[in-house]
Formats: C-alpha cells, sequence, structure tokens
C-alpha cells in the first residue's frame, strides 16, 4: 500500500480518538457515506489501535503505533502496526458461542473481522491491514433491502 | 466524558455522557462496585446520551453484569442508539442483558 496518510502515534489511548475522527473527516471529505463508513471505521479502527497499545506494545509509553491509510475511489484502506511480537490472528475464540459470552474479553478482533470488508494480518501478527469498501457489498445491499 | 449517578427508589442510576471506552471503563467499574459495596443491588445504565462503545466498553459490562448477579442484584441497560444496538447483536451480547427502549421501561422491569 502507498499511504496517502501516515500518522505515528504515542502509545497513549488518548490518542485513539482523535486519529479515528481525521480518518473519518478524510473519508467524508473523499465522499463516503458517513452513515454507513462511521460505525465500521470507528469499530475497525478504535479496535486495532487499542489492541496495538494495550497488547502488542504491552502499554509501554515508550514504544509507537503506526497507522497508515489510503483513502481511493471503492474503498478506503487502514493499516495498523505496533512494535510488538506479534500474536496469532487464527488463535482466537468466537466471542458469540454461549460459552463464551460472559467473558469480559476477546471481541475486538471479532467485531473488526465482522465490520470490515476485509482483514489481513502480516506474518508476524504486530501488523493488521483492514479495507472498507465505499459501497456495500451484495450480502449487505440485500439485507438492507429487506 | 462522565458518568453521573443518581437513585430513583432503590435503583442505581448511571448516565453514560459521551463514550464508554478503553479510557474510561474503570471509571464506571469503580462507580458500580462502590453502590454495590454500599448495598445497591438494583442497578440500570442508561446510553441515552452515549455515543460510542467499544470492546472493553462491552467487556466491563459483563463484568458488571456477573459481579452484580453474584450479589443477588440486576443490570438492566436502556437508550441503545442504533449503532450501539448493533454492536450488542453483533456481539449477541442481547441475550446477555436485558435491554429496555426507554429509561421508564426500565424502571419498571425491576
Amino acid at each position: 500500500m502507498c499511504a496517502d496518510i501516515v500518522l505515528e502515534l504515542p502509545n497513549d489511548l488518548r490518542a485513539i480518538e482523535r486519529a479515528v475522527d481525521y480518518l473519518l473527516a478524510r473519508c467524508s471529505e473523499a465522499g463516503f457515506d458517513c452513515e454507513r463508513v462511521a460505525l465500521k471505521l470507528r469499530v475497525g479502527v478504535t479496535e486495532a489501535l487499542s489492541n496495538a497499545m494495550l497488547y502488542g506494545n504491552a502499554r509501554d509509553p515508550r514504544k509507537r503505533v503506526l497507522v497508515e491509510a489510503k483513502v481511493e475511489a471503492e474503498s478506503v484502506i487502514v493499516r495498523v502496526t505496533d512494535e510488538g511480537r506479534g500474536f496469532d490472528p487464527n488463535s482466537l475464540p468466537d466471542p458469540t458461542l454461549p460459552c463464551n459470552l460472559s467473558r469480559p474479553g476477546g471481541r475486538g478482533i471479532f467485531l473488526i473481522r465482522t465490520l470490515m470488508d476485509r482483514v489481513e494480518f502480516n506474518e508476524r501478527g504486530n501488523s493488521i491491514t483492514m479495507v472498507l469498501h465505499r459501497e456495500p457489498s451484495g450480502a449487505e445491499a440485500q439485507s438492507w433491502a429487506r | 466524558m462522565s458518568f453521573i449517578v443518581n437513585k430513583e427508589n432503590d435503583v442505581t442510576i448511571i448516565d453514560v455522557e459521551g463514550q464508554l471506552i478503553v479510557g474510561n471503563r474503570q471509571e464506571l467499574k469503580e462507580k458500580v462496585l462502590q453502590e454495590l459495596e454500599n448495598g445497591g443491588r438494583k442497578f440500570l445504565i442508561d446510553f441515552a446520551r452515549t455515543g460510542y462503545i467499544d470492546s472493553s466498553g462491552l467487556g466491563v459490562l459483563v463484568s458488571l453484569s456477573k459481579k452484580i448477579r453474584e450479589q443477588g442484584g440486576e443490570l438492566r441497560l436502556a437508550n441503545l442508539n442504533e449503532d450501539l444496538r448493533t454492536l450488542f447483536e453483533l456481539t449477541k451480547l442481547d441475550t446477555l442483558f436485558q435491554i429496555s427502549k426507554s429509561r421508564d421501561e426500565a424502571l419498571a422491569s425491576f
């Protein structure tokens, strides 16, 4: 991805809201449907940044989180990279199973995967790339039409 | 962002203003646990003025629900906007909580 937005954030949870608001504003300027994009992008980027700061960088204030984004004609692509050792994204339990519903954690990556159109991790597991299309997918459009 | 605690009869009502996110979830947890320690057993969290809840916020609600039930109490949620309701439905937490459309409906359900 050749990013046209690059943000290097301190490992500080207070930086999340401003970064998300900035990306949403850029999508709005590019003519994205704010109502459709707002929840999905806010959830995706907020959860990715929280994970990067809390787990990837283990709350270490000396570390940074890199946000790279590209707003294209048909989609917005956001990559979030931390300085941690990474994790195996396939090892996470399904938080919607009855046996996991009462667990306080484990919903962040699930929400990202559910709401974004495409999600990829690098091999190390310290970088997540999320793609959200401008228009709803066929299945989503049908569900809206119902 | 703040949490405003009020009492109506024997129900402790917490209004969440702004967002319930990783940065302030601990504050909500402490306020509710303090009321639980003081003998409160009926809790209503009102999201009428809440714009967003992240997964950490959802997690703290799950955790509080469990602690309140362990003490023989009850937790109700009210006034979720469309986006917030979507998050509860996607995570199936709408099956874990009793969610009311309005504050009055929630109060009447105790």
